[in-house]
């Protein structure tokens, strides 16, 4: 890692350092999920942090961490126009499609 | 192993006894910080330490016991010897001090084990070989955790800096314990063991590196401490042991 005066970027994050989402792989391949969080001062500290809390039982293969405050998120009023209208919109979905006799599945 | 005794065994004994009596002591040593980590997430690396370096000792004192061929087990060699007949050097039995002086501590043995184990791992020793290539991998995370902690550490606030520096300065003169080498290792050097001088060639520049990065001050090499691998102790290890031997004691042959 690369890293200059490590302490100084502490300053406002209080004794445990800034919250970092952590992300986990459990196989080669498959997708990256969301595991939890993690306090650490910088990148590295993260990286290990979420090792040790996360992936110590063999659950993952590969981590992701991202500072919590890179993600931006729907808020809860949100939830009407973003997600509601896919409700009564079945046919969105493959399922709804009969497959045609002769084709195979 | 072969049945037949090898003119090596007593002295293999004692070499795995020191193995195992490093890694047994120091985990108990780190276990000691469960619960009172600085934050949680340290708190639980830790503890993952802890029980890797217990899991190594266990591994090198059970080979120890069937080297010896008496009978007893890697529990019997844990919970029934006293401070005399422990092998591991001054350094580990220290006690832990504030978070800065167990970090400084365990990154001077993290970076000696890991070396170790390496070479270890190319022993002539089939059974030795296979339990340090699997603890290779773990030391090679732990020196990581406490190399990149002591960085921070070191090149961290004045306060953190300071207390490094101290911690350092106080477990440097025992530092010589893990680098001497004795009619023991000299016994063994060639074939089961690595040399010892490329080894702490080895140390220092790995060592005197990530110092030098902390923003440390190496300390000079004055008199060294020494006599834990031949039994002769500080007080300090009495106490730890009365603590982690006493339900063994209290209950033989309790299951749990």
């Amino acid at each position: 890692m690369e890293r200059s005066g490590a302490g100084a970027e502490q300053t406002g994050n209080g004794a445990e350092g800034p919250l970092w989402e952590v992300f986990t792989q459990p196989s080669d391949g498959s997708p990256f999920e969301h595991a939890g969080s993690v306090h650490a001062p910088d990148a590295e500290l993260a990286l290990q942090n979420a090792r040790d809390v996360y992936a110590r039982r063999g659950e993952a293969v590969n981590l992701w961490v991202v500072p919590s405050d890179a993600i931006v998120a729907s808020s809860p009023g949100d939830r009407g126009p973003f997600f509601d209208p896919a409700d009564d919109k079945p046919y969105r979905h493959p399922q709804f499609y009969k497959v045609p006799r002769g084709i195979r599945m | 192993m072969s049945s037949a005794r090898q003119p090596n065994d007593s002295a293999l004994f004692e070499y795995l006894l020191r193995l195992g009596d490093d890694r047994l002591i120091l985990g108990h040593r780190l276990s000691e910080w469960c619960g009172h980590g600085p934050v949680l997430e340290e708190d639980i690396a830790l503890a993952n330490v802890a029980l890797d370096l217990v899991g190594q000792a266990a591994n090198f004192l059970r080979l120890a016991g069937t080297v010896e061929g008496k009978g007893r087990d890697e529990d019997t060699l844990a919970y029934f010897r006293d401070a005399i007949e422990y092998r591991n050097a001054k350094l580990v039995e220290l006690p832990n001090g504030d978070y800065g002086r167990t970090i400084v501590r365990q990154f001077l043995f993290d970076a000696w084990s890991v070396l170790l184990l390496e070479r270890l791992q190319r022993s002539s020793h089939v059974e030795l070989a296979g339990i340090a290539a699997k603890a290779y991998k773990e030391a090679r995370y732990h020196v990581r955790h406490s190399g990149e902690w002591l960085l921070r550490l070191g090149d961290g606030t004045e306060e953190s800096h300071r207390r490094a520096q101290t911690a350092l300065d106080e477990l440097w003169p025992y530092t010589g314990e893990l680098l001497m080498a004795d009619e023991i290792d000299k016994q063994l050097a060639g074939t089961i063991l690595p040399a010892s001088a490329e080894l702490a060639s080895a140390w220092r520049d790995a060592v005197g590196d990530v110092i030098r990065r902390a923003t440390l001050t190496q300390p000079a090499d004055g008199h060294m401490h020494s006599g834990g691998r031949q039994g002769r102790h500080t007080e300090h290890l009495g106490h730890a042991l009365d603590e982690m031997q006493i339900l063994a004691r209290s209950h033989p042959g309790a299951k749990w």
